[in-house]
């Protein structure tokens, strides 16, 4: 059992929790993912670890309520516990080996959307840790939906905030607005780390496949195990087929085919819809006819 | 008793029309008249070739007379000497090949119905709690066993039979390795069975620590360096599943066996109140012909699918099980033989519409000694299916081997290993099962995990 020692609402739909987890939090590092199964009838949700604690033995996630299991995960409170909590997963990013020097001298750009907001900040934070001064991108819908500005802005070196609505920061896209860093204000990146909705990260890599700036993304398919076990998370990734949880989640995103990646991530949607049926409208959802069955 | 010496006493199993849509165990097994009766059929040979067959060497005519006597316990006991998870094996085991396979009854008439005995009595001694285990004292030593499949089960029962302190790291939140996430519930019950057998392992001393993924959590060697172990066995199965390779594989609505059977089994996503979803369409064709196969192609049937199994060879290469080729077959499951997928089809947003195949025919036999199957020229046509599940074999993952310096695999990604210790190029470090031979059976990695105790025990109480 993995206690939940803090909760805080970040934003509308917004989550963080720190789970007590010492293993984990002792392995952890920027770029890797846990999973978690709130009960003994729950699914494994994958979540990417946004902070960890090694002397305390606690590992942050954050996390947006989309569907059934993430609605039932924002109702656990602090002293509860979650039955299982695994990590951590998937790949470190790949700065973590990299030779310190070399990475200073780099102009990294980090670009986060949404609630990959979260997965970006271990890492900007990491950066920050190392003396390496980052420039950040969030984009988000409107101010209302942005996470972690205070914590961001502690560890970046500029943080720039895109609304899609304007209500705050620049209006736009995060696209428009690295467009107009790179070509209105002359700002060079030798690396983008993109992370956010597969669509972001689509239309952000081909942006820096014109710019020319190489580009990481972190992908999160549809995963059971996280092991590598069932291939559920399979990407398709420079023509080559590779299972995002144990080679991944971090890819090189111009060789990422993200149309597939995207169709792939809507497959348990019908199911799924009928799960949040059967929650609204409970038992009146077995009603003859019904053709969800 | 009357008893025909050279026709099986027959065992009652469900209904194929009712099973095929629920899943509840298929075989009921014997009743104890009928254990007895079927007991009575063995000859108690003095040289019994049936033993020489069974990879853990059970005493067979000894267990065999006492449940002929009524002596239920005592079998058991004859049993538990040589087997931790009789339940498991009486219904797993190819016994047709192994101990059943050279029974001299076999030989004008049927051999005895070893296997259908094993798990009477396995059964027998659960439902009267009878206590199997004896434990030496603790002697202060520990060891550490990746995974809880049936290799790491053993292994870790033996040696705190032996009074070693036994820890198991287990990557997945349940313990058991394909007797959980794999085989599924109507062939193998989970919670009066598999649970069982777990927790006799338990009940020995022995620590199973679930969601701890050995080359991620920690290492091996933060296991023998930090955390104070003095062994290591690694069984960690050969859990990785292989594509074919052809256009549209990554289609919505292809599977690999391992995901669509861990869907059903480990996370129970067929039963109405458990978060996992599933998808199974109206018309499925599971690509293989072995066990894996026949199991996703039964469970795919109990979830209302129509099913076809394709294999690119003919029914007697079929690798799987005689008596699971026969219960598909009863249940409804089609079977194309000779047959082989080239393309996957899918629609504009991804979906599998049909699959496109070739016919096979055989022709001389190649280097497994199997006629090796060729195409029939222009004999492509499109199957009508919704769902694809590739049940083409695993490999061992990398996970661990990529993290342990110095431990040494061969091509097949396997790790190398002593045939009769287990001992790795490493060290301390011992491993045995699907993880050291590619994909094979229970009772094979059971035994591996016994020679490997063994080993370890020799080795330690040296050192
Ligand atoms: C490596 C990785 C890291 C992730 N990190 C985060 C994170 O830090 N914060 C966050 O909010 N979300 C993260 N996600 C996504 C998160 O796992 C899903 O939002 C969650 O599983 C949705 O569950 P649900 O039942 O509430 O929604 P559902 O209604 O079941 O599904 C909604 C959508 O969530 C996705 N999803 C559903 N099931 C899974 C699954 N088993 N695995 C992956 N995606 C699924 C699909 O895109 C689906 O269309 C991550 C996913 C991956 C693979
Ligand atoms: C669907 C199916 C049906 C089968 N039917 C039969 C049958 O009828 N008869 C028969 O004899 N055999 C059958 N087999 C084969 C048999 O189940 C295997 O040969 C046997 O389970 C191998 O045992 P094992 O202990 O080596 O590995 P496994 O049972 O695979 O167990 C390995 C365990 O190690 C864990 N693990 C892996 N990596 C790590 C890690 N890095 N850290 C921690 N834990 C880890 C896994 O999660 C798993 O729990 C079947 C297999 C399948 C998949
Ligand atoms: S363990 Fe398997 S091979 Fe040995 S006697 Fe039992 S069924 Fe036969
Ligand atoms: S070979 Fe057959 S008849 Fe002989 S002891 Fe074994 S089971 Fe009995
Ligand atoms: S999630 Fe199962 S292999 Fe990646
Ligand atoms: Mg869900």
């Amino acid at each position: 059992m993995y206690k939940i020692v803090n909760k805080r609402q970040l934003g509308s739909q917004i989550y963080l929790m720190d789970i007590e987890a010492p293993r984990v939090a002792k392995s952890a590092n920027p770029g890797q993912f846990v999973i978690v199964k709130m009960d003994e009838k729950g699914e494994r949700i994958p979540l990417t670890i946004c902070d960890y604690d090694r002397d305390l033995g606690t590992v942050t996630i954050v996390f947006q309520t989309l569907g059934e299991s993430t609605k039932k995960m924002a109702q656990y409170e602090e002293g509860e516990f979650f039955s299982d909590f695994v990590g951590p997963l998937g790949m470190p990013s790949e700065f973590v080996k990299e030779d310190i020097d070399e990475l200073r001298k780099k102009n990294i750009l980090f670009i986060a959307g949404g609630v990959g907001t979260a997965p970006v900040y271990p890492q900007v934070k990491w950066m920050f840790n190392n003396d390496i001064k980052v420039d950040v991108i969030i984009g988000t819908r409107t101010k209302d939906t942005l996470i972690l500005e205070d914590e961001m802005k502690a560890v970046a070196g500029e943080l720039y905030i895109a609304t899609d609505d304007g209500s705050y920061g620049y209006k736009g896209m995060v696209t428009n607005l690295l467009k107009d860093l790179v070509e209105k204000e002359g700002k060079k990146y030798d690396l983008v780390v993109a992370i956010g909705p597969m669509i972001m990260m689509k239309f952000v890599c081909q942006l820096t496949k014109e710019l020319n700036i190489p580009t990481v993304v972190s992908l999160n398919p549809i995963m059971v195990d996280g092991t590598g076990m069932c291939g559920a998370c399979r990407v398709t990734v420079g023509n080559e087929v590779k299972f995002a949880c144990v080679d991944g989640p971090e890819f090189d995103g111009h060789l990422v085919n993200f149309d597939e990646a995207m169709r792939r991530q809507a497959m348990y949607k019908t199911e799924e819809g009928r799960a949040i049926l059967k929650i609204e409208e409970g038992d009146t959802h077995h009603r003859p006819g019904c053709d969800c069955e | 008793m009357a008893v025909d010496r050279m026709v099986r006493t027959p065992i009652s199993e469900q209904d194929p029309k009712v099973r095929a849509t629920n899943f509840d165990e298929v075989c009921l097994g014997y009743t104890e008249e009928e254990a007895i009766k079927e007991a009575s059929r063995c000859l108690n040979c003095k040289k019994p070739l049936c033993v020489s067959q069974c990879p853990v060497t059970i005493d067979i005519p000894t267990f065999i007379q006492y449940v002929k006597e009524g002596e239920f316990e005592k079998a058991a006991r004859t049993i538990a000497q040589a087997s931790a998870l009789p339940a498991v094996c009486g219904r797993v085991c190819p016994q047709e090949v192994q101990c059943e396979g050279k029974c001299v009854l076999g030989i004008k008439g049927e051999s005895v119905a070893i296997g259908k005995l094993e798990r009477f009595v396995a059964d027998w001694a659960r439902e009267n709690n009878i206590d199997l285990n004896e434990t030496k004292e603790k002697n202060g030593k520990k060891v550490a066993v990746i995974g809880s499949g049936p290799a790491g089960l053993t292994c870790a029962g033996d040696l705190a039979k032996l009074g070693y302190e036994v820890t198991i790291f287990e990557a997945l939140h349940e313990p058991g390795g394909v007797l959980i996430y794999g085989i599924p519930e109507f062939r193998l019950p989970k919670d009066t069975v598999v649970k069982h057998e777990i927790d006799n392992v338990k009940k020995l001393g022995v620590k199973i620590e679930t969601n701890v993924i050995v080359g991620r959590t920690v290492t091996i060697d933060s296991l023998l360096e930090d955390e104070g172990y003095d062994a290591v066995f690694i069984g960690s199965g050969a859990g990785l599943p292989k594509f074919m390779g052809i256009p549209g594989e990554n289609s919505n609505g292809v599977f690999s066996a391992n995901e669509f059977l861990t869907r059903s089994n480990l996370m129970k996503a067929y039963i109405d109140d458990y978060a996992t979803p599933i998808k199974v369409g109206k018309k499925v064709a599971v690509v293989g012909g072995g066990n894996v196969a026949m199991d996703a192609a039964r469970t795919a049937l109990r979830l209302g699918a129509e099913v076809h199994i394709v294999y690119r060879r003919s029914e007697s290469e079929l690798p799987a099980r005689v008596e699971e080729i026969h219960h598909a077959k009863e249940e409804g499951v089609i079977f194309d033989l000779l047959t082989n997928p080239v393309e996957i089809l899918a629609d504009e947003n991804g979906w599998v519409t049909g699959m496109k195949c070739v016919k096979m025919e055989l022709g001389e036999p190649d280097a497994s000694g199997r006629r090796r199957p060729m195409e029939v020229a222009g004999s492509e046509f499109i199957m009508d299916v919704d769902t694809v599940i590739m049940s083409l074999g695993t490999s061992p993952n990398p996970l661990i081997t990529s993290t342990t310096e110095g431990l040494k695999t061969n091509k097949w990604q396997c790790i190398v290993a002593d045939e009769e210790t287990g001992l790795t190029s490493r060290d301390r470090v011992y491993a045995g099962g699907d993880a050291v031979s590619g994909a094979a059976t229970v009772i094979l990695a059971m035994g591996a995990g016994k020679k490997a105790a063994k080993a370890i025990d020799d080795f330690l109480s040296k050192n």
